[in-house]
């Protein structure tokens, strides 16, 4: 097959989208849904799909499509759907800048650099593995320390085993899932190295892909120290104390040749800084309305640049919203402004988005602290709704129907989770 | 309880798959049936447990090689679950596949893998190479 010939770049397009991963793709299809006629996906791989070309494993698309699917085919579904709409992709491009008149600056293999002028733009970046130096851990500089993502892409897409004796440090999902893959393709994996009392992960990812190959985790244990000259030849890992700190008198070393961290994504925010749109001091991610609409007027943003998301679904819908936004704002159809701001309250992090309108049903993301059983979630004293659990690693959802808010007329609304008073007990200690 | 020599009794501890609770599950068994689940706090807890102690299941993920493709490797995924005990084999029976580009998604890579009745899958396209 011949290589298909370069896009014919417009001058204008009606949404610039920046980033062809799960959540660019879901605002390319909400902005031709809501009429924007010439929509462009930009993506510096040689292929859209972002990250979920290289997650093959199972547990995507539960909630979009009904059905359990691997990463791939949950990226290939979205293509199709981008296709169908006649958007624009162009890939092996680079967005360098946004500027305040919405001069997206492209750099392309096939067209250098190209300026493109939008009509709305997107931001759909995604986010970056946190690195050994986010953690500074100490000890030489070998090759064979790098990131779990890292890690998947070169075994999964690009055909290379890291290295043959693996330690893992952090017990998020993808470090779980990168020490089931490793086995699987027969490399070996010394243990998971986690610093909190527990595990980051999914249980199912740790019965999955830990327990079923008895990969040892060691919980309150971090890496503090890594070895060799060329490549690493071992780690020296320690218990920590309550306060987190390595307990160096009970440390030992783990002899391996590769260390992958898996310890956390940043959202990619360059463009959202160097564009002037108000961050988030907590998730980082530029603080957005109940559009999915920037500081910036015109400028949206949504998936994991905004905040980490635990499901690809998610991402899907908050950028679908985010790209009919755009289409409205370019075809002249605003959506009412909103008129009340959401604040976070007892053991709620932040929420997404930070206001909200009377008018209409809406979507509130948020992130508690620390885990609680039996609890309620409160939306002021409008609404409260009961839960039998939150986890800091599992993001909350709440519907905010419009009749929550009828007899409500001031402007700020708190949210918070708080235990409940478990009612049963009230007259059964007698 | 005295013990009982005509029957065979066995306890097994698995963590539930369920949600983020992760409750610590135990199943007594009396001759490989399960008689009592304790440690769920949901009908899901429960199920899971009976399915883990009787006949665990797993998908299989993996890539194989492929021959003039856009990428060196296919995602491939059974196409139901395997017998868990089976699910090394499976991968190390993939390690020997070699498939020539283009493939579709959904194509079958392997028939029947190892006997287990379970297709192997192709979960994307993938184009020949420019």
């Amino acid at each position: 097959m011949a290589k298909p010939a370069p896009l014919d770049l417009r001058r204008r397009y009606d949404v610039v989208v920046v980033g062809g991963g799960p959540a660019g793709l879901g605002a390319a299809v909400g902005a031709r849904d809501a009429g924007a006629e010439h929509v462009l996906v930009v993506d510096r791989e040689p292929e859209a799909g972002g990250i979920l070309q290289q997650c093959i494993h199972h547990g995507f698309g539960l909630h979009h499509f009904k059905e359990e699917l691997t990463g791939p085919e949950y990226a290939q579904r979205f293509l199709a759907q981008v296709t169908e709409r006649g958007v624009d992709v162009l890939t092996d491009a680079y967005v360098l800048d946004v500027d305040r008149d919405r001069r997206v600056a492209l750099l392309s293999q096939d067209h250098a650099l190209a300026p493109v002028d939008a009509g709305a733009v997107v931001l759909a970046m995604g986010a970056r593995e946190r690195t050994r130096e986010a953690v500074r851990i100490p000890g030489s500089r070998p090759a064979g320390v790098m990131t779990a993502g890292f890690a998947q892409k070169l075994v999964n897409v690009a055909g290379y085993l890291p290295g043959k004796r693996v330690a893992i440090l952090g017990s998020g999902d993808i470090g779980l899932i990168m020490a089931r893959r490793l086995i699987l393709e027969g490399v070996e994996v010394v243990g998971v190295f986690e610093l909190m009392p527990h595990a980051n992960g999914l249980s199912r990812n740790v019965v999955q892909c830990l327990h079923d190959f008895d990969v040892p985790l060691h919980l309150s244990t971090t890496v503090v120290r890594v070895h060799g000259r060329d490549r690493v030849d071992r780690i020296t890992v320690a218990p920590v104390d309550e306060a987190l700190r390595p307990v160096l008198s009970r440390a030992w070393d783990v002899a391996c040749d590769t260390l992958l961290v898996s310890i956390g994504l940043i959202p990619d925010n360059e463009l959202a800084r160097h564009l002037g749109v108000r961050l988030d001091p907590v998730t980082t991610g530029p603080v957005v309305d109940s559009t999915m609409q920037t500081s910036r007027d015109g400028v949206f943003a949504c998936g994991n640049t905004v905040h980490i998301h635990d499901l690809v679904d998610m991402v899907s819908q908050e950028s679908y919203l985010a790209g009919s936004a755009a289409g409205g704002f370019v075809t002249g159809r605003h959506t009412p402004a909103d008129n009340v701001r959401l604040t976070p309250g007892a053991n709620v992090r932040y929420t997404v988005p930070t206001t909200i309108s009377t008018d209409r049903e809406h979507t509130v993301y948020l992130r508690v602290q620390k885990p609680m059983t039996d609890c309620v979630l409160r939306l002021g004293d409008v609404h409260a709704k009961p839960l039998r659990y939150v986890v800091p690693a599992e993001m909350v959802t709440l519907k905010v129907r419009p009749r929550f808010l009828e007899a409500f007329h001031g402007g700020t609304l708190t949210v918070s989770v708080e235990t409940r008073e478990p009612a049963s007990t009230k007259g059964a200690a007698a | 309880m005295s013990p009982d020599h005509e029957h065979e009794h066995d306890t097994a501890h698995y963590l539930c798959i369920g949600c983020p609770l992760g409750c610590r599950l135990e199943v007594d068994a009396v001759d490989g049936e399960v008689v009592e689940v304790r440690g769920n706090s949901c009908k899901r807890g429960k199920e899971f447990a009976v399915q883990e102690y009787t006949d665990p299941r797993r998908f299989v993920t993996t890539t194989v090689r492929v021959e003039a493709g856009r990428w060196p490797r296919l995602p491939v995924k059974t196409a139901a679950s395997v017998p868990k005990d089976r699910v090394a084999d499976v991968a190390r029976a993939l390690h020997e596949l070699t498939v020539a580009a283009p493939v579709a998604m959904g194509d079958v890579v392997l028939a029947d893998v190892l006997g287990t009745g379970v297709d192997v899958v192709a979960t994307r396209d993938l184009p020949r190479a420019a």
